[in-house]
């Protein structure tokens, strides 16, 4: 078993969350930006499972199990929000949706 | 039957419900049922308890009822209760009595007239507000009538409000009694801080317990309750909203006249008179409030055209006599004056009122003239009203009343040979300007043409109120004509005796003679100067001086131009600077910085989801900031 030492983990964490991000902000396809939101996601619980590993204890992981569990709710509620986005509009172009009315 | 007094009050309450409520609905028949109905009811009920106080009177001479308590806050607790004494039995048969036919003329005089329901129902607040403040047994529920007469004193002048000149009197003469009621107002807190009670009774026996004669709290008491008096009853200085009262419909003004209203001061002097007893000073006040007010508004009445205007400026000379009889300790003559006045003063208004709807409308004593054989029944009895107001000696009742007055302003302990001869002088002025009216409009060729009769609601109250006018007095006569004071020796038991100097009484008859004198020399002054020999007149008043006198004396003295000056300009200049409304700016101030921060901020809402996700990564970013580093 090859030990990866904290930094590099939190690294990659950091560099996940940045991709997320970075994703969100230029994307305009609403689909692209619930994933960049997963990856994001996934990046906080990828920071939990190092520390948990770090210091030995099954908090992180525990953690983790949680985050899955509340990403896939969201992505389900998303995606649902997403489909009536499509049928209203017939774009899934976030920024078509920026009045507030109607 | 004392027990039914609350009966008294409440019918032209209920009177007063019932037109406000479905007078639209009511036929005019219906309307006129309810609401001379409602008054005549409570006169009946008003005689019937009278006849059994002075045949079996009640313990004390005095009779009291509480119906409930009002309200009761720290030591206060007015009750809604009656008190009924000599004094009170007077004051309510006059109201409910001359209302009564009062009411039943406006029966007809208004029948043409566009809101007949809503006059019927203001009048019989007014008298029902009257009624409360004279029988109220504590001085909050006086003050209640007190304010209700005001509104409704308000609401009847300014009835034919599609005139914006009625309108503008109605305001002035409420804004005037108001200094008048503030003045009083302060005078009752006063009363309770110190004497703890408003309950009338109790109050003056406190206050003669606990004030020596003279003592700064009973002068600074009476001087208050004064004002509030001087208000109600239009005597120097605040009576110039009388003569515009004129703006109501007449029936409106006799009311205000005779049976309630302007008496509302001297019943509040007479009530408290304990008060006034107790501040010498002021007393004297009252008399020389009365006399000056009353030859003021004499010569004012010499020189006005319009009749309504000389019955109005009358009232007011007539009302300063009885401040003047309660200035001297003449409770009782005071009393008998109101009554008196109350009968000949709705009869001349009354009788005004016919000339009036029977002229078109016409009310300047010039136009009219020749009245005598066209009107008769109106002629003879206003001759009787002014026979009576002009004092004619022996045969009317103004002669007794106003006598004794005479009398008392020289022969009480507080009066003077100068109050005598003011009053004096204004009963020859009274003659003057009575009977120049009268030759005016009934002697002399008829210039505009009776195009109506009056009919018999009109008749009736004038044939009953004229014969008040003449047999009136004869319920108290002086030492020298008969010695039977009967008026007095009822008012003893609410009212306390005036003292006088038995060595004087042998001369009373002379003092009876010069005024009788006086009376028909006025009298004779007038049919030479206004109906014989108009030349005369006519030369005397265009001389320069009297030119000058006459305008002086037909503006009332000023009063309005320097009232005008003194307040009402001001306070619209005052006004008309701060049309902006200076003490506003700091709240509009809060308002302007709250609509800019909303305009800025609601740029951001642009609806673009990536720039909220910036938002928040920013803001994310300066937590983080702030947390780790700071």
């Amino acid at each position: 078993m090859i030990s990866i030492s904290i930094e590099t983990g939190l690294l990659l964490s950091g560099i996940l969350f940045l991709l997320g991000l970075i994703g969100l902000l230029v994307r305009r396809n609403i689909i692209f930006m619930l994933m960049s939101v997963e990856i994001m996601l996934n990046a906080a619980g990828l920071a939990f499972v190092i520390g948990g590993s770090r210091w030995a204890q099954p908090d992180g992981q525990v953690m983790f199990i949680f985050i899955l569990t509340m990403a896939a709710a969201e992505v389900s509620v998303g995606l649902a929000l997403i489909l009536l986005l499509y049928h209203r509009f017939k774009t899934v172009d976030a920024d078509a949706a920026s009045k507030m009315r109607g | 039957m004392l027990e039914l007094l609350w009966i008294v009050p409440a019918v032209p309450f209920l009177g007063f419900l019932i037109l406000a409520f479905l007078g639209k609905r009511l036929s005019r028949l219906t309307i006129e049922i309810v609401g001379v109905g409602s008054i005549g009811l409570s006169a009946l009920f008003a005689i019937l308890i009278a006849i059994n106080f002075m045949t079996s009177p009640p313990v004390g001479h005095a009779f009291s009822q509480t119906l409930w308590v009002w309200m009761n806050v720290a030591g206060l607790s007015p009750g809604i209760s009656f008190y009924l004494d000599s004094m009170t039995v007077i004051f309510m048969l006059v109201i409910t009595c001359v209302g009564f036919l009062i009411h039943l003329y406006s029966a007809e005089y208004m029948l043409d007239e566009e809101g007949y329901s809503r006059f019927f129902a203001y009048m019989n607040l007014f008298v029902g507000s009257m009624l409360t403040l004279v029988l109220a047994d504590n001085l909050v529920l006086l003050y209640l009538g007190w304010e209700g007469v005001g509104l409704c004193s308000y609401l009847l002048i300014g009835f034919l409000y599609k005139d914006p000149a009625n309108g503008y009197a109605a305001r002035k003469a409420f804004v005037v009694t108001r200094v008048g009621d503030t003045a009083m107002g302060i005078g009752l807190f006063l009363l309770f801080t110190k004497l703890g009670t408003l309950q009338i009774q109790e109050m003056l026996t406190m206050a003669s317990d606990t004030w020596q004669v003279g003592s700064p709290l009973a002068i600074a008491a009476a001087a208050l309750l004064l004002g509030g008096a001087v208000g109600k009853s239009a005597q120097l200085p605040l009576q110039t909203w009388l003569p515009d009262a004129m703006a109501g419909p007449t029936p409106t003004s006799a009311l205000i006249h005779a049976a309630t209203m302007v008496t509302a001061g001297v019943y509040l002097i007479a009530r408290t008179h304990v008060i006034f007893e107790l501040a010498p000073i002021i007393m004297t006040v009252v008399a020389i409030v009365g006399a000056a007010t009353l030859i003021i508004s004499g010569f004012t009445a010499l020189t006005q055209t319009d009749i309504k205007r000389v019955l109005a400026y009358s009232t007011i000379s007539q009302i300063g006599y009885m401040f003047l009889a309660l200035g001297v300790g003449a409770w009782a003559a005071g009393i008998f004056h109101f009554m008196t006045h109350a009968f000949f003063k709705a009869l001349l208004f009354l009788g005004a009122g016919a000339i009036i709807v029977c002229l078109h409308h016409e009310q300047d004593m010039f136009k009219m003239g020749g009245l005598r054989k066209k009107l008769p029944v109106v002629f003879w009895t206003f001759l009787a009203g002014s026979a009576s107001l002009a004092a004619l000696p022996l045969i009317t009742a103004g002669f007794y009343s106003k006598d004794a007055i005479l009398w008392y302003s020289f022969s009480s302990e507080q009066g003077s040979p100068w109050l005598w001869a003011v009053a004096l002088l204004g009963a020859f002025i009274t003659s003057i300007y009575t009977f120049r009216m009268v030759f005016i409009t009934f002697f002399g060729e008829a210039k505009t043409e009776v195009t109506h009769r009056p009919g018999n609601r009109i008749k009736i109250p004038l044939i009953i109120l004229g014969v008040l006018s003449i047999i009136g007095g004869f319920i108290e006569l002086p030492h020298t004509l008969g010695n039977w004071p009967a008026f007095s020796n009822f008012m003893h038991s609410a009212l306390p005796e005036i003292h006088v100097p038995h060595e004087i009484y042998s001369i009373e008859w002379v003092f009876q003679i010069i005024a009788g004198v006086l009376t028909l020399t006025g009298i004779f002054i007038a049919y030479q100067l206004f109906l014989k020999n108009t030349a005369l007149k006519d030369k005397i008043t265009q001389a320069p001086i009297s030119k000058a006198l006459n305008r002086f004396w037909f503006s009332g003295w000023g009063f309005d131009w320097i009232y005008d000056r003194l307040f009402v300009f001001p306070y619209i200049w005052l006004a008309r600077i701060n049309k902006k409304d200076v003490f506003d700016l700091l709240y509009s101030g809060i308002a302007l910085v709250n609509r800019v921060l909303h305009v800025i901020l609601s740029l951001t809402q642009t609806g673009r989801l990536r720039w909220y996700a910036v938002g928040i990564v920013f803001g994310a970013i300066i937590t983080l900031y702030v947390v780790v580093f700071a």
